[in-house]
Protein backbone atom coordinates (compact mmCIF):
# COMPACT_ATOMS: atom_id res chain seq x y z
CA UNK A 1 0.00 0.00 0.00
CA UNK A 2 1.42 3.38 -1.00
CA UNK A 3 0.78 6.45 1.05
CA UNK A 4 2.10 9.97 0.91
CA UNK A 5 2.82 11.95 4.08
CA UNK A 6 -0.56 13.62 4.43
CA UNK A 7 -2.40 10.35 3.79
CA UNK A 8 -0.32 8.74 6.46
CA UNK A 9 -1.01 11.58 8.89
CA UNK A 10 -4.76 11.18 8.37
CA UNK A 11 -4.47 7.43 8.74
CA UNK A 12 -2.44 7.81 11.94
CA UNK A 13 -4.92 10.32 13.37
CA UNK A 14 -7.83 8.04 12.61
CA UNK A 15 -6.07 5.19 14.35
CA UNK A 16 -5.10 7.43 17.27
CA UNK A 17 -8.65 8.72 17.68
CA UNK A 18 -9.88 5.14 18.05
CA UNK A 19 -7.68 4.39 21.03
CA UNK A 20 -9.54 4.40 24.29
CA UNK A 21 -7.30 4.94 27.29
CA UNK A 22 -9.28 3.17 30.06
CA UNK A 23 -9.97 0.13 27.86
CA UNK A 24 -6.35 0.00 26.63
CA UNK A 25 -5.11 0.18 30.21
CA UNK A 26 -7.46 -2.57 31.39
CA UNK A 27 -6.30 -4.88 28.58
CA UNK A 28 -2.62 -4.09 29.24
CA UNK A 29 -3.14 -4.72 32.97
CA UNK A 30 -4.87 -8.08 32.45
CA UNK A 31 -2.49 -9.51 29.85
CA UNK A 32 0.65 -8.06 31.49
CA UNK A 33 -0.41 -9.35 34.89
CA UNK A 34 -1.22 -12.75 33.42
CA UNK A 35 2.19 -13.07 31.72
CA UNK A 36 3.91 -12.27 35.03
CA UNK A 37 1.79 -14.94 36.74
CA UNK A 38 2.79 -17.47 34.06
CA UNK A 39 6.41 -16.50 34.82
CA UNK A 40 5.74 -17.03 38.53
CA UNK A 41 4.22 -20.42 37.70
CA UNK A 42 7.39 -21.51 35.91
CA UNK A 43 9.45 -20.08 38.80
CA UNK A 44 7.56 -22.25 41.30
CA UNK A 45 7.66 -25.27 38.98
CA UNK A 46 11.43 -25.09 38.47
CA UNK A 47 11.98 -24.49 42.19
CA UNK A 48 9.87 -27.59 42.95
CA UNK A 49 12.09 -29.55 40.54
CA UNK A 50 15.07 -28.79 42.82
CA UNK A 51 16.76 -26.48 40.35
CA UNK A 52 19.10 -23.99 42.05
CA UNK A 53 17.79 -20.46 42.58
CA UNK A 54 20.36 -18.92 40.22
CA UNK A 55 19.36 -21.29 37.44
CA UNK A 56 15.65 -20.78 38.06
CA UNK A 57 16.17 -17.02 37.70
CA UNK A 58 17.84 -17.61 34.33
CA UNK A 59 15.38 -20.28 33.11
CA UNK A 60 12.17 -18.31 33.74
CA UNK A 61 13.00 -15.53 31.22
CA UNK A 62 14.42 -18.15 28.81
CA UNK A 63 11.10 -20.04 28.94
CA UNK A 64 9.02 -16.90 28.33
CA UNK A 65 11.38 -15.85 25.51
CA UNK A 66 10.94 -19.29 23.91
CA UNK A 67 7.14 -19.14 24.10
CA UNK A 68 6.99 -15.59 22.72
CA UNK A 69 9.42 -16.46 19.91
CA UNK A 70 7.36 -19.54 18.97
CA UNK A 71 4.10 -17.57 19.02
CA UNK A 72 5.73 -14.88 16.86
CA UNK A 73 6.77 -17.54 14.34
CA UNK A 74 3.25 -18.99 14.34
CA UNK A 75 1.87 -15.49 13.69
CA UNK A 76 -0.15 -15.62 16.91
CA UNK A 77 1.86 -13.10 18.94
CA UNK A 78 0.90 -10.11 16.77
CA UNK A 79 -2.79 -10.83 17.30
CA UNK A 80 -2.36 -11.00 21.09
CA UNK A 81 -0.23 -7.83 20.97
CA UNK A 82 -2.91 -5.96 19.01
CA UNK A 83 -5.32 -6.67 21.85
CA UNK A 84 -2.90 -6.26 24.76
CA UNK A 85 -0.77 -3.26 23.69
CA UNK A 86 1.78 -2.64 26.42
CA UNK A 87 0.60 -5.83 28.15
CA UNK A 88 2.75 -7.95 25.84
CA UNK A 89 5.33 -5.24 25.06
CA UNK A 90 6.64 -4.56 28.57
CA UNK A 91 7.20 -8.15 29.81
CA UNK A 92 10.27 -9.99 28.47
CA UNK A 93 7.91 -11.41 25.80
CA UNK A 94 8.05 -8.02 24.07
CA UNK A 95 11.85 -8.19 23.95
CA UNK A 96 11.67 -11.69 22.45
CA UNK A 97 9.11 -10.59 19.86
CA UNK A 98 11.32 -7.59 19.03
CA UNK A 99 14.17 -9.97 18.13
CA UNK A 100 12.14 -12.67 16.35
CA UNK A 101 9.99 -10.31 14.26
CA UNK A 102 12.86 -8.69 12.31
CA UNK A 103 14.52 -12.12 11.98
CA UNK A 104 11.40 -13.39 10.16
CA UNK A 105 10.85 -10.21 8.18
CA UNK A 106 14.41 -10.05 6.83
CA UNK A 107 14.78 -13.74 6.00
CA UNK A 108 14.24 -12.95 2.30
CA UNK A 109 17.32 -10.68 2.39
CA UNK A 110 19.53 -13.61 3.37
CA UNK A 111 20.89 -15.03 6.62
CA UNK A 112 23.94 -12.77 6.88
CA UNK A 113 22.93 -9.32 5.67
CA UNK A 114 19.23 -9.90 6.38
CA UNK A 115 18.66 -11.88 9.57
CA UNK A 116 22.23 -11.44 10.85
CA UNK A 117 22.44 -7.70 10.38
CA UNK A 118 18.87 -6.76 11.25
CA UNK A 119 17.97 -9.11 14.11
CA UNK A 120 18.67 -6.33 16.65
CA UNK A 121 16.98 -3.49 14.76
CA UNK A 122 14.45 -3.02 17.58
CA UNK A 123 16.06 -4.81 20.54
CA UNK A 124 19.53 -3.36 19.92
CA UNK A 125 18.75 0.00 21.55
CA UNK A 126 17.49 -1.84 24.64
CA UNK A 127 20.74 -3.80 24.96
CA UNK A 128 22.89 -0.75 24.17
CA UNK A 129 21.29 1.64 26.65
CA UNK A 130 20.76 -1.06 29.27
CA UNK A 131 24.45 -2.00 29.15
CA UNK A 132 25.48 1.65 29.10
CA UNK A 133 23.35 2.38 32.18
CA UNK A 134 24.78 -0.66 33.98
CA UNK A 135 28.38 0.45 33.27
CA UNK A 136 27.65 3.98 34.52
CA UNK A 137 26.10 2.46 37.65
CA UNK A 138 29.18 0.22 38.00
CA UNK A 139 31.55 3.20 37.81
CA UNK A 140 29.58 5.12 40.43
CA UNK A 141 29.35 2.07 42.69
CA UNK A 142 33.05 1.28 42.32
CA UNK A 143 34.11 4.77 43.34
CA UNK A 144 31.71 4.88 46.29
CA UNK A 145 32.97 1.50 47.54
CA UNK A 146 36.69 2.20 47.09
CA UNK A 147 36.71 5.64 48.63
CA UNK B 1 -1.51 -17.69 46.15
CA UNK B 2 -0.67 -14.25 47.52
CA UNK B 3 2.57 -14.42 45.48
CA UNK B 4 0.51 -14.62 42.31
CA UNK B 5 -1.76 -11.75 43.28
CA UNK B 6 1.24 -9.47 43.86
CA UNK B 7 2.90 -10.67 40.64
CA UNK B 8 -0.31 -9.94 38.74
CA UNK B 9 -0.91 -6.50 40.28
CA UNK B 10 2.67 -5.20 40.08
CA UNK B 11 3.34 -6.68 36.62
CA UNK B 12 0.00 -5.40 35.36
CA UNK B 13 0.60 -1.89 36.73
CA UNK B 14 4.04 -1.67 35.09
CA UNK B 15 2.28 -2.41 31.79
CA UNK B 16 -0.43 0.18 32.47
CA UNK B 17 2.22 2.91 32.97
CA UNK B 18 3.67 2.04 29.54
CA UNK B 19 0.19 1.98 27.98
CA UNK B 20 -0.51 5.49 29.28
CA UNK B 21 2.84 6.64 27.82
CA UNK B 22 1.95 5.08 24.43
CA UNK B 23 -1.54 6.61 24.32
CA UNK B 24 -0.75 10.03 25.78
CA UNK B 25 2.73 10.83 24.46
CA UNK B 26 4.47 10.44 21.13
CA UNK B 27 6.88 7.88 22.60
CA UNK B 28 7.26 4.82 20.35
CA UNK B 29 7.30 1.32 21.88
CA UNK B 30 11.07 1.04 21.23
CA UNK B 31 11.71 4.22 23.23
CA UNK B 32 9.52 2.98 26.05
CA UNK B 33 11.50 -0.27 26.24
CA UNK B 34 14.75 1.74 26.43
CA UNK B 35 13.30 3.95 29.17
CA UNK B 36 12.10 0.86 31.09
CA UNK B 37 15.50 -0.85 31.03
CA UNK B 38 17.33 2.31 32.11
CA UNK B 39 14.72 3.00 34.80
CA UNK B 40 15.26 -0.54 36.08
CA UNK B 41 19.00 0.07 36.44
CA UNK B 42 18.45 3.44 38.12
CA UNK B 43 15.76 2.21 40.54
CA UNK B 44 17.93 -0.78 41.50
CA UNK B 45 20.92 1.51 42.04
CA UNK B 46 19.04 3.75 44.46
CA UNK B 47 17.63 0.71 46.26
CA UNK B 48 13.98 1.02 45.29
CA UNK B 49 13.59 -1.95 42.95
CA UNK B 50 14.85 -4.73 45.22
CA UNK B 51 11.93 -4.35 47.65
CA UNK B 52 9.54 -4.57 44.68
CA UNK B 53 11.19 -7.83 43.57
CA UNK B 54 10.89 -9.19 47.13
CA UNK B 55 7.19 -8.29 47.13
CA UNK B 56 6.11 -9.22 43.61
CA UNK B 57 8.66 -11.81 42.37
CA UNK B 58 8.08 -12.30 38.67
CA UNK B 59 5.71 -9.32 38.67
CA UNK B 60 8.86 -7.19 39.00
CA UNK B 61 11.45 -9.37 37.22
CA UNK B 62 9.48 -10.29 34.07
CA UNK B 63 8.73 -6.70 32.89
CA UNK B 64 11.64 -5.01 31.13
CA UNK B 65 12.50 -2.98 34.23
CA UNK B 66 13.49 -6.41 35.61
CA UNK B 67 16.02 -6.69 32.79
CA UNK B 68 17.54 -3.45 34.11
CA UNK B 69 17.41 -4.92 37.63
CA UNK B 70 19.39 -7.97 36.43
CA UNK B 71 21.95 -5.72 34.72
CA UNK B 72 22.45 -3.68 37.89
CA UNK B 73 22.58 -6.68 40.24
CA UNK B 74 25.09 -8.32 37.89
CA UNK B 75 27.35 -5.29 38.08
CA UNK B 76 27.13 -5.22 41.88
CA UNK B 77 28.07 -8.90 42.11
CA UNK B 78 30.88 -8.69 39.55
CA UNK B 79 32.51 -5.66 41.22
CA UNK B 80 32.41 -7.49 44.54
CA UNK B 81 34.00 -10.61 43.03
CA UNK B 82 36.57 -9.19 40.63
CA UNK B 83 36.91 -5.46 41.23
CA UNK B 84 36.93 -2.77 38.55
CA UNK B 85 36.71 -5.23 35.62
CA UNK B 86 33.28 -6.15 36.97
CA UNK B 87 32.04 -2.71 35.87
CA UNK B 88 32.25 -4.02 32.30
CA UNK B 89 31.49 -7.73 32.76
CA UNK B 90 28.65 -7.67 35.29
CA UNK B 91 25.69 -6.45 33.26
CA UNK B 92 25.93 -8.71 30.23
CA UNK B 93 27.03 -11.71 32.31
CA UNK B 94 23.86 -11.53 34.38
CA UNK B 95 21.62 -11.11 31.33
CA UNK B 96 23.49 -13.44 28.96
CA UNK B 97 21.01 -16.33 29.22
CA UNK B 98 18.12 -14.10 28.11
CA UNK B 99 20.01 -12.41 25.29
CA UNK B 100 21.46 -15.69 23.97
CA UNK B 101 18.03 -17.35 24.20
CA UNK B 102 16.41 -14.49 22.26
CA UNK B 103 19.08 -14.78 19.53
CA UNK B 104 18.89 -18.57 19.27
CA UNK B 105 15.08 -18.83 19.28
CA UNK B 106 14.72 -15.92 16.82
CA UNK B 107 17.22 -17.53 14.46
CA UNK B 108 15.50 -20.92 14.73
CA UNK B 109 12.15 -19.20 14.07
CA UNK B 110 13.64 -17.67 10.91
CA UNK B 111 14.71 -21.18 9.82
CA UNK B 112 11.45 -22.93 10.69
CA UNK B 113 8.74 -20.41 9.83
CA UNK B 114 7.82 -18.47 6.74
CA UNK B 115 8.74 -14.80 6.76
CA UNK B 116 5.85 -12.40 6.60
CA UNK B 117 5.14 -11.26 3.05
CA UNK B 118 5.92 -7.58 2.58
CA UNK B 119 2.90 -5.45 1.68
Amino acid sequence: MEMNDSDYKKYAERRAAKSNLPADCAKAFLVGGLICCIGQGFYDLYTALDISEDNVKALVPVTLIFIASLLTGLNVFDNIAKFAGAGTLVPITGFSNAVTSPALDTKAEGFILGVGAKIFTVAGPVILYGTLASVIYGIVLYFIETR
Amino acid sequence: MIDYIWAFVVGGLLCVVAQVLIDKTKLTPARILVIYVMAGVLLTGIGLYEPLVDLAGCGATVPLTGFGYSLAKGVEKAIEERGAVGILTGGLTATSAGIAAAIVFAWLAAICFKGKPKD
